[in-house]
């Protein structure tokens, strides 16, 4: 093997994997290096996703076989539209928030483990979209969970700790149903590999066990309605930095699996029933979450139940799809929601990181008058809530606009009537908070000086959801290079 | 009733065992272990999984499944039980409130 092995385009996967996880593992062992290894990895791994976006664009997907070892017993890597898609976003949120993570823990330090814990974060989601194999998924999964787990642990308060504790049952317990379901799946078919099995095709027995189980598994860890209640308490209770990241990209995690295999394993089985309960808890999510925030006395539980209502958007997607002539509009409309939701969140979340950083609590109703002290957060939160509500020209916008024509086009004008109503409830939770935010009061809230990459990160990523809206068509083109769908 | 399907049977009766421990038990370390004992159920059908065809060979690919997954389950019990310390010294109980205040 020479020098040239390593740097062909084949193998750039496998960099976007072995980066982050060799940089969290030095600084386990060297734990003075952790911030300067996180900056680096922001840096080189954008380069390297980058280059994997344009080589899917101009030649299709990439298929790896790590070592040279081939499907049945090695692992494969896999890279698509879908796939570049998420690392691209991936990297773009973790890439600030490493940044804004360092300021945040600049006076008195990071806690010890952050650093490493969050660079295997970041390894797992990285490996998580290049998997091609339904185990390799599986591990991945777990890797993402017990780095996610231990990073809300992290603040050890009182809140944030059982939080911790009930994420981590509800995730393993999750994972063990998605691992039945892949043993089922290999059982039948003595495969593990994702375009093996789909080229299996539907006569495989016992698969529609192995979907419930899977599928059961993944709604668990997405925090779909009725199992989104770990999600606030842990999303809300997690330093700054971590509850962005959480909310943007790990949640997505476990919603990409799930469309990864709908789209090429479970979707020509699918009989609508299924479809249609997981639009019906989709449906319910939007509500239910919607009007939690509506109620929630604290800017992180609002922020947190925003994104329960806004994953049920995302699950919109496989009822959506699975209507005849839609497929192609929803699942444009699906993704868009994920790369859109995962910006706005994760600005919404630093930008009440800052609220909390500066006035040491984030009470809504104590919070008159905060743009005064910090504008730019506050200017943040309003673009990212544009994104949220899904007005133009924001990304919320173009993924509720693909919904829509998908609804429309199969003529079920039912889930136009909620994607609308979800729009209209996002509004009013978004506004309640504004409505205090931006009022006059004589007295400004009392709170120290905000470092400025941390309120100029939560605004560099809302205006990535804004831009999102004004570069629709370089974006789907993108998702669809290498046909996922 | 040939044995691997004797196992199959074994590792879904503790696969269900284990899950209904971990919804009813309060008690944190229960909850853990419960999760250890579906664990172990899953483990035994991908056993049972690779020796399908009797007198054949075992498949030994699900034999690396069920050890990468013991790998994991022992990480994750570790955590786990980390957490569940870290609780009682904080909090003073070993179980989670079923209300927690916001």
């Amino acid at each position: 093997m020479n020098l040239n092995d390593f740097l062909q385009p084949l193998a750039l996967p496998a960099w976007i994997v072995s980066l982050p996880l060799s940089a969290a593992g030095l600084s386990v062992a060297l734990p003075k290096i952790g911030k300067p290894a996180a900056i680096f990895t922001a840096v080189a791994t954008s380069m390297l996703v980058v280059m994997l976006g344009g080589e899917v664009l101009l030649h299709g997907a990439i298929q790896m076989q790590v070592g040279g070892w081939p499907a049945p017993l090695g692992i494969s890597l896999h890279a698509d539209g879908l796939s570049a898609a998420m690392l691209a976003i991936a990297c773009l949120i973790a890439g600030v928030v490493t940044f804004y993570a360092a300021s945040y823990f600049s006076t008195e330090g990071a806690p010890r483990t952050f650093w490493p814990l969050w660079l295997f974060l970041w390894a797992a989601l990285n490996a998580l979209f290049l998997s091609g194999d339904i185990f390799n998924l599986y591990v991945t999964l777990e890797l993402l969970g017990l780095s996610a787990v231990s990073l809300v642990a992290l603040s050890r308060s009182a809140e944030a700790l059982p939080a911790a504790m009930r994420y981590l049952l509800v995730s393993l317990t999750g994972s063990l149903s998605y691992l039945m379901g892949v043993a089922l799946l290999y059982a039948a078919n003595g495969t593990l590999d994702l375009n093996t099995l789909a080229a299996a095709g539907p006569g495989m027995p016992s698969i529609s066990t192995a979907f419930a189980l899977m599928a059961a598994g993944l709604v668990m860890k997405s925090a779909l309605f009725p199992m989104h209640f770990w999600l606030p308490p842990a999303h809300a209770n997690a330093p700054a930095p971590v509850s962005a990241a959480l909310s943007a990209l790990v949640v997505k995690g476990s919603i990409y699996i799930l469309m990864r295999l709908w789209l090429t394993l479970f979707e020509p089985l699918i009989n609508p029933g299924a479809a249609d309960l997981i639009g019906l808890m989709a449906a319910i999510a939007i509500l239910w979450g919607s009007i939690q925030a509506l109620l929630a006395q604290r800017l992180k539980m609002l922020v947190a139940y925003s994104t329960v209502a806004q994953i049920g958007y995302i699950f919109l997607v496989f009822p959506l799809s699975s209507m005849p002539t839609a497929g192609q509009t929803a699942w444009q409309g699906g993704l868009y929601f994920v790369l859109s939701h995962a910006c706005a969140k994760a600005a919404v979340f630093l930008a009440a990181g800052n609220v909390i950083y500066s006035v040491g609590h984030d009470r809504i109703s104590e919070l008159k008058g905060i743009v005064r002290r910090l504008p730019v957060s506050m200017f943040a939160f309003a673009l990212a809530g544009v994104s949220l509500i899904g007005l133009p020209p924001s990304g919320g916008f173009v993924a509720k606009w693909l919904y829509l024509n998908a609804a429309l086009k199969a003529g079920y004008w039912w889930w136009a009537v909620l994607i609308m109503s979800g729009g209209l409830l996002a509004t009013a939770y978004v506004f309640r908070f504004f409505s205090r935010a931006f009022s006059y009061s004589a007295d400004t809230v009392e709170g120290r000086p905000v470092p400025w990459i941390m309120e100029w990160a939560a605004f560099v990523l809302a205006s990535c959801a804004v831009i999102l809206g004004l570069t629709a068509p370089v974006v789907i083109e993108l998702f669809t290079a290498g046909q996922p769908f | 009733m040939n044995s691997s399907l004797l196992y199959t049977l074994v590792g879904v009766v503790l696969l269900g065992m284990g899950l209904y421990r971990l919804v009813i038990d309060p008690h944190l370390v229960k909850k853990i272990l419960a999760l250890n004992i579906s664990g172990a159920g899953v483990f035994l059908f991908l056993v049972a999984v690779a020796n399908r065809t009797p007198g054949a060979v075992p498949d030994p690919v699900p034999h690396a499944m069920v050890l990468t997954g013991i790998v994991v389950a022992v990480s994750a019990t570790a955590v786990a039980l980390g957490l569940a310390c870290r609780i009682q010294e904080t909090k003073g109980t070993t179980e989670l409130s079923e209300n927690e205040p916001e």
